[in-house]
């Protein structure tokens, strides 16, 4: 397919060909807008009027009472709680355990690190399914119960890999010269640490934590396995399908996005403003 | 900080959870499908080997159509994405960071709620099929929920921001002077994205074909929400066999198999392109 006859009326740079001009922008519109469309309809019927307190397809009239009856439904709150409760310990606990280790895979060098590599790369890989069945049958076998507990260890499990990748990201093109300066200046090793890296890390560390709290409040498969009968939102939601779901599920949904879009656009903003600050000193 | 031993203090706690929390359940699960007995009197270990095939022999539908819709959704999400990931590569300009940010939108959303909105969408008389039974094109009785197409549509929504981020990293590390010097040469414009654009975007193709694959095959909320009787998924079957009919043995060593396809197709990447650029991707 080396198309001869193309080759030399068609040799100049990509940009101005008309396809990457309109087509593809055109293309690239529609996706967007394909990824969107679930978000608005979340969104859309989070107003919708339910006669029977359930989502129904049809339109019924618009209404905002939703939104005033948002922890209603007892049960559902209580799980959303269960959730919240879950991803805020279970993120703190990922980030104490999986930081220090990020900081020793990605400056120094010593033997059994590929073995971690492994171990790593493997939990991030394993199918969730697999994971889920295999720690209820840790969890029977050992003749642990069921409930927050079994869940909160089951979520640090997978946020652990996840904040060792994220930090080792981050860390690996720190100049790590700058903590030598400090101890060459007579700084001891922990004053270096707190002074110098410490402050260069802590994005990376707050990013890892953020990506942990979404993977857990999030998560359905591995949870359905460990959560005996305690229910957090993904589950209490799935459970409800059959008889119907409440409004109040696509409200919820709509708080946690818009939350979500306000924390991402503050921590884009805090970091033009980190960067800008840096210039500024460079430039000084 | 610069002892000896600081790396292995400092990797203890998390390996710890790791080992006992992830490891030691996997290889447990080994010992648990070589054991017979019921739910009821408890299962005893007597190396029953013949689990495999028996599993493999009575749920080869269900893993035959985990490979099929999430290699499916997978090939579908690469073709969609592929082009998007190259747009905001090569021609994003000054607001690459905004179009990311749009392109990974949906991952605000709750994953349960995300395909509770496809249910909603493919509804019998939801936007898609209610507008084309309105105009004819379609008969009354025409539907898609518990069908295969509603299950792989699932699965292909999830995975497109999965599929998009990889390959938009891979292509934005290619260096512009590469294919612009390609083009000095009268490389076309075709010749210019075949001969260096793909094949250097090559690692961030697999990783996504890795990563969404991964979590395409072993779904099954796609399957249990948005599918029918007909459209029971691998996940599906160890699921219920381990939380509603405990039955251990079997779900162990379908989760086994599972695992094994799938770590075989992680380490022929590992072996292809390195262990480094699964993290770098993943």
């Amino acid at each position: 397919m080396a198309g001869k006859g193309t080759s030399s009326d068609s040799a100049r740079p990509v940009r101005s060909r008309p396809w990457a001009r309109f087509v593809l922008p055109t293309y690239v519109a529609l996706i967007m807008a394909y990824t969107l469309v679930p978000i608005a309809v979340m969104i859309l019927y989070t107003f919708n009027k339910a006669p029977n307190q359930r989502l129904t397809f049809s339109w019924h009239g618009f209404t905002t009472e939703w939104y005033s009856k948002v922890f209603q439904v007892a049960d559902l709150t209580q799980s959303l709680w269960h959730s919240l409760e879950v991803a805020v310990i279970s993120s703190i606990i990922a980030t104490a355990l999986g930081t220090p280790a990020a900081l020793a895979l990605a400056r120094r060098k010593f033997r059994g690190r590929g073995l971690i590599d492994l171990v790593v790369i493997t939990n991030l890989t394993a199918p969730t399914v697999v994971v889920g069945a295999s720690l209820l049958g840790f969890f029977i076998a050992l003749s642990i119960p069921r409930g927050l507990t079994t869940i909160l260890i089951a979520h640090v499990a997978f946020n652990v890999a996840i904040v060792i990748i994220v930090v080792q990201a981050r860390v690996s093109g720190f100049d790590e010269s700058l903590e030598e300066a400090a101890a060459d200046l007579g700084a001891p090793p922990w004053v270096a640490f707190w002074k110098v890296t410490m402050p260069l890390i802590l994005p990376g560390i707050f990013s890892a934590f953020l990506l942990s709290f979404a993977l857990s409040i999030d998560d359905y498969i591995i949870t359905s396995f460990v959560a005996g009968q305690t229910l957090t939102f993904p589950l209490w939601v799935a459970g409800a399908v059959k008889v119907g779901i409440p409004p109040q599920v696509f409200v919820m949904g709509t708080l946690i996005f818009v939350s979500g879009v306000l924390i991402a656009l503050a921590s884009l903003v805090l970091q033009r403003w980190g960067d800008h600050g840096k210039a500024e000193t460079a430039g000084s | 900080m610069k002892s000896r031993l600081a790396p292995y203090l400092q990797t203890a706690p998390s390996m710890l959870w790791l080992g006992l929390f992830f490891i030691v359940p996997l290889v447990a699960i080994v010992s648990i499908s070589l054991m017979t007995g019921n739910s009821i009197d408890g299962y005893n270990l007597t190396w029953n080997f013949s689990v495999f095939p028996d599993a493999l022999d009575q749920y080869s539908p269900q893993l035959g159509r985990s490979f099929l819709y999430g290699g499916i959704s997978t090939l579908l999400a690469l073709v969609a994405m592929y082009p998007v990931a190259y747009w905001i590569a090569f021609h994003g300009g000054r607001r690459k960071s905004l179009f990311l940010f749009l392109l990974l939108l949906p991952f605000l959303v709750s994953f349960i709620i995300r395909i509770l909105t496809w249910q909603f969408i493919l509804s019998d008389e939801g936007i898609v099929l209610g507008t084309l039974k309105d105009i004819g094109i379609l008969g009354e009785n025409a539907h898609i929920l518990s069908t295969p197409a509603a299950v792989v549509t699932g699965l292909t929504y999830d995975a497109l921001p999965w599929m998009a981020l990889p390959i938009y990293v891979a292509l934005e590390k290619i260096d512009r002077d590469l294919v612009e010097a390609a083009g000095d040469l009268y490389a076309s414009g075709y010749q210019q994205f075949r001969r260096i654009i793909v094949p250097l975007s090559a690692p961030g193709i697999y990783a996504g074909i890795l990563l969404v694959g991964i979590s395409n095959i072993g779904d099954y909320l796609s399957a249990q929400i948005l599918g029918g009787p007909s459209t029971t998924m691998i996940g599906n079957i160890i699921q219920t066999q381990y939380v509603q009919n405990g039955d251990f043995p079997v779900a162990s060593a379908l989760s086994l198999m599972l695992m094994m396809a799938l770590l075989l197709c992680v380490f022929v990447y590992a072996w292809v392109f390195g262990t480094r650029t699964i993290q770098e991707y993943a």
